[in-house]
């Protein structure tokens, strides 16, 4: 190309090809990102008063706020300005790397070469040694240590006088780690765009019991066909030993396809359900108020005979065996007591659900008291029977996050090429070697030279060691 | 003995090796740098076990699985910090054969473990709710801790190029360092005053933002306000002052600017791609698995996302013309800034400035 004007294309060209633009991107991006983590984000305006007037004062704020507005930094990660950051950002990444590639792709498939022994001071890593032997004797010992030194092809040529040189390159290719780590962002990037165009972000709050063949939409709360139905058949809080803390929250589903059951499957937080590319996961729990649900409890009567039966508030059952009946009449989904020993509920949720039973033998009271389902003692009656309380289902409902995206494979793809772009990229290197080997006498002078365009004291120590166990052999 | 007593001996441990670096940076005898070295290895030692112990006694209890190392609340990360952070500078000490660093790193670790006793946050074995029972979180916050101890060192190193380096009073690089010291030991004195004013036994981040500065900058006096300004600033202007002072001690290690540099730009390098991978990739797989959005913006990660811009900055402007030394050295220095405030700043300050009500 000639010196004298580029035109526009070229200009525009090496601008995005330029480090310098990248700095500049780092920082703007950076720099203006901040304020997203200051300015809560897609927030009701009085939240972020509140915050304005901490850092500008009372009477600048709402000025302070309106500017903000205005310029789109109450949802900045969505705004006009910040998608063309990151837009130049991804156009910058790809003129700069197709820029250098051709350069690097020549110096990757470029084959070693000989060294013409005057260019050996030029060398970072020099070394010279005297052997016992002609350099023809040497030969295959030679060769094995470079080989066991990891440099498998080996090329040979003779040079002037008794003499030849040895030389091979390995990790040629690392050299595109850089590029790979380049291009793993943009994969991301465009996993990314993807999962915003053709995705699906949702919740479903499902009661036990209940089929849904919708979600509802994290935007606008419109319903979503799924094009299958699912179920909650059950739901489960697990906590740690006797304490409010929940260690485990559980769902049981069901998934059902054209009136078939096609999928069964047990979801806890960190294990949700994937089904036609849409994925449940358990995020929440709470309890429906006003609903009827149902005690299951399984009765062993004295003699060992045991049942499962489930009944409402209310109803009566049998313990097998005996003529005694007993009929549920309170309950509180988190019973406590207080200092004079009264039973009160101290929160809505199911932390420690209790059902309160009353006894009869044909028609006269026998005993009554709480059973609660976590604790066993409490299961056990004077006469020996057990009503162990198993649940009480169908008042809770199970929070589920529902999601798809069809372009989170491509960033997972993208994580991975990005893990190997980065080893290949600092952890690895292009390493040269070439052996000369001259007569001299009856000896030899070998001469070692080297060059790895990262992490060269690693390579010198690897050469020094190849050395001391040369002169070992020899 | 259980693990919190262990770990106030490893403490002590750590705050002695520190003032006998200091004290070996200052006269360079032999036997004082043995017995600086001598502290940290056993504390050390001392600290991996209490480590242990804290494993095991999670596990007994039942609060914890087999599976779950202790490092998952804000003390027991600052723990394992600290662990990997000392691990790290024996590394480089056995390697280097040099002790100098000791004096800049082991304030690191004594700043860190002072805020745990500053702050008085909990110390108790806390069973882990579901979301954080993730074996993508666990390698997560094990290779994030890992790299900003990387990330911790190359700080020192870039500070010790810097303080090395800085010839004239009035150039930037100057003024940039001595404020960034001055500032440092502001927050520090501040922090030590709220300690000693309100013994705060505080156990939650609520308290955290209640006291913190309390006793200065956020005093109810206008008074103490106006003399804790004062005071910062006077303080600042001072180590402005006799900044250079420092320069003569670091300039008689055997620790070149060179090798500095160079060591700033490996310890970047091991950081950068374990930051990426454990900081950024694992957390994101981690929140896709335990909510279905791999990301969300959300303050801390979006801070983590600012953290790896600044370290891509730094990787980036060393490969540019003219940005050798100085330059990338503070990208280093800012690039651990940016790494304390996503680890702290998010939660303490953006919590608070958020927190409705009882603040003010
Ligand atoms: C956050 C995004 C980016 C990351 C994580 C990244 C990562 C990297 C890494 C790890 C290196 C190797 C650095 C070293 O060896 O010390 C590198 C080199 C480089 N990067 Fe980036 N990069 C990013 C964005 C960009 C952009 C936007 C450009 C566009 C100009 C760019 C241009 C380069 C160039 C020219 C090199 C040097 C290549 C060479 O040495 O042959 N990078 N990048």
């Amino acid at each position: 190309m000639s010196e004298k004007k580029k035109n526009l294309i070229d200009r525009v060209w090496d601008l995005f090809a330029s480090l310098k633009l990248a700095i500049i991107l780092f920082s703007l991006i950076a720099l203006t990102s901040i304020v997203g983590t200051i300015i809560e984000q897609n927030a009701e305006p009085e939240k972020n008063l509140i915050v304005l007037k901490r850092l500008v004062g009372e009477d600048f704020a709402p000025t302070a706020y309106r500017i903000l507005e205005a310029m789109g930094f109450m949802d900045m990660y969505r705004s006009w300005w910040f998608i063309t950051f990151l837009a130049l950002f991804a156009a910058n990444l790809i003129i700069c790397s197709l820029d250098r590639l051709p350069r690097i792709l020549k110096l990757v498939k470029e084959p070693i070469k000989p060294i013409s022994p005057e260019k050996i001071s030029a060398f970072p890593i020099k070394k010279e040694i005297r052997l016992n032997g002609t350099p023809e004797t040497l030969k295959d010992t030679l060769i094995t240590s470079l080989r066991k030194l990891g440099f498998k092809a080996l090329n040979n040529s003779s040079m002037e006088g008794e003499g030849y040189q040895l030389y091979a390159q390995k990790g040629n290719w690392t050299r595109l780690g850089v590029y790979i780590t380049h291009l793993s962002i943009l994969v991301i990037m465009i996993g990314a765009v993807i999962g915003i165009f053709f995705g699906f972000k949702g919740y479903l709050n499902l009661p036990e019991g209940y089929t849904s063949d919708v979600a509802y939409s994290r935007n606008n709360g419109q319903p979503h066909k799924l094009g299958f139905s699912i179920r909650c058949d059950d739901f489960d809080v697990e906590f740690y030993g006797m304490s409010e803390m929940p260690k485990d929250y559980r769902s049981w589903l069901t998934v059902f396809k054209n009136g078939q059951i096609v999928m069964r499957k047990m979801i806890e937080v960190n294990e949700p359900l994937k089904f036609e590319g849409y994925t449940f996961y358990q995020s929440s729990y709470g309890v429906l108020s006003n609903t009827q649900g149902y005690f299951i409890f399984k009765v062993t009567g004295p003699g060992g005979k045991s049942e499962t039966i489930t009944k409402q508030f209310g109803e009566t059952f049998t313990i097998p065996g005996t003529n005694i009946v007993g009929k549920i009449v309170d309950y509180s989904p988190a019973l406590a007591l207080d200092q004079s020993g009264r039973a009160y509920t101290y929160t809505n949720m199911m932390n420690n659900p209790a059902v309160y039973i009353e006894f009869t033998e044909n028609g006269k009271p026998k005993y009554s008291g709480w059973i609660l389902r976590r604790y066993p003692k409490t299961w056990r009656l004077p006469d020996g029977s057990v009503i162990q309380f198993i649940d009480y289902w169908g008042v809770q409902y199970t929070g589920l996050q529902v999601r798809k995206d069809p372009g989170v494979w491509i960033v997972y793809l993208g994580c991975i090429i990005m893990g190997v772009g980065l080893y290949m990229a600092f952890f690895m290197s292009h390493r040269r070697i070439w052996v000369l080997v001259r007569k001299d006498g009856k000896h030899s002078t070998v001469n070692i030279l080297a060059t790895a365009n990262k992490n060269r004291p690693a390579f010198e120590r690897k050469i020094e060691a190849f050395i001391s166990q040369l002169k070992k052999e020899v | 003995m259980d693990n919190s007593t262990l770990f106030g001996i490893a403490t002590i441990g750590y705050i002695l090796a520190m003032v006998t670096y200091i004290i070996y940076f200052a006269f360079r005898n032999k036997t004082v740098g043995i017995i600086a070295t001598t502290f940290t290895v056993s504390s050390f030692v001392a600290q991996t076990a209490a480590f242990f112990m804290r494993w095991y006694e999670g596990y007994e209890m039942g609060l914890r699985s087999f599976w779950r190392p202790p490092i998952s609340n804000l003390y027991e990360s600052i723990i394992f910090f600290v662990w990997c952070l000392i691990l790290g500078y024996l590394i480089i000490e056995f390697k280097y054969k040099n002790r100098s660093f000791g004096a800049f790193v082991t304030p690191i670790a004594g700043l860190a473990l002072a805020f745990i006793e500053m702050t008085g946050m909990s110390k108790e074995i806390e069973p882990l709710v579901p979301a954080l029972q993730s074996n993508w979180l666990l390698a997560h916050v094990t290779m994030s801790f890992i790299s900003y101890s990387v990330f911790a060192l190359s700080f020192a190193t870039a500070l010790m190029y810097l303080i090395e380096k800085s010839e004239d009073k009035k150039h930037w690089t100057y003024i940039f360092w001595t404020v960034s010291l001055g500032i440092l030991l502001v927050l520090l004195i501040g922090m030590g005053l709220d300690y000693l004013k309100f013994h705060v036994v505080a156990t939650s981040a609520t308290n955290i933002r209640n006291f913190l500065f309390k006793a200065t900058f956020r005093s109810d006096s206008p008074v103490i306000v106006a003399v804790s300004w004062l005071g910062a600033i006077g303080l600042i202007a001072l180590i402005w002052a006799y900044g250079h002072k420092l320069k003569k001690i670091v300039a008689a290690f055997n620790l070149s600017p060179e090798i500095l540099d160079e060591l700033t730009y490996k310890l970047i390098a091991i950081g950068f791609p374990i930051f990426t991978l454990g900081g950024l990739i694992f957390g994101a797989i981690w929140a896709d698995q335990a909510w279905g959005v791999y990301w969300s913006w959300d303050p801390k990660e979006t801070w983590s996302l600012i953290t790896w811009f600044v370290y891509a900055f730094f990787l980036h402007a060393r490969l540019m013309r003219g940005w050798r030394g100085n330059k990338v050295a503070v990208v280093a220095v800012i690039g651990f800034v940016t790494v304390v405030f996503t680890y702290l700043g998010v939660n303490l300050l953006l919590s608070g400035l958020h927190s409705y009500g009882s603040l003010s």
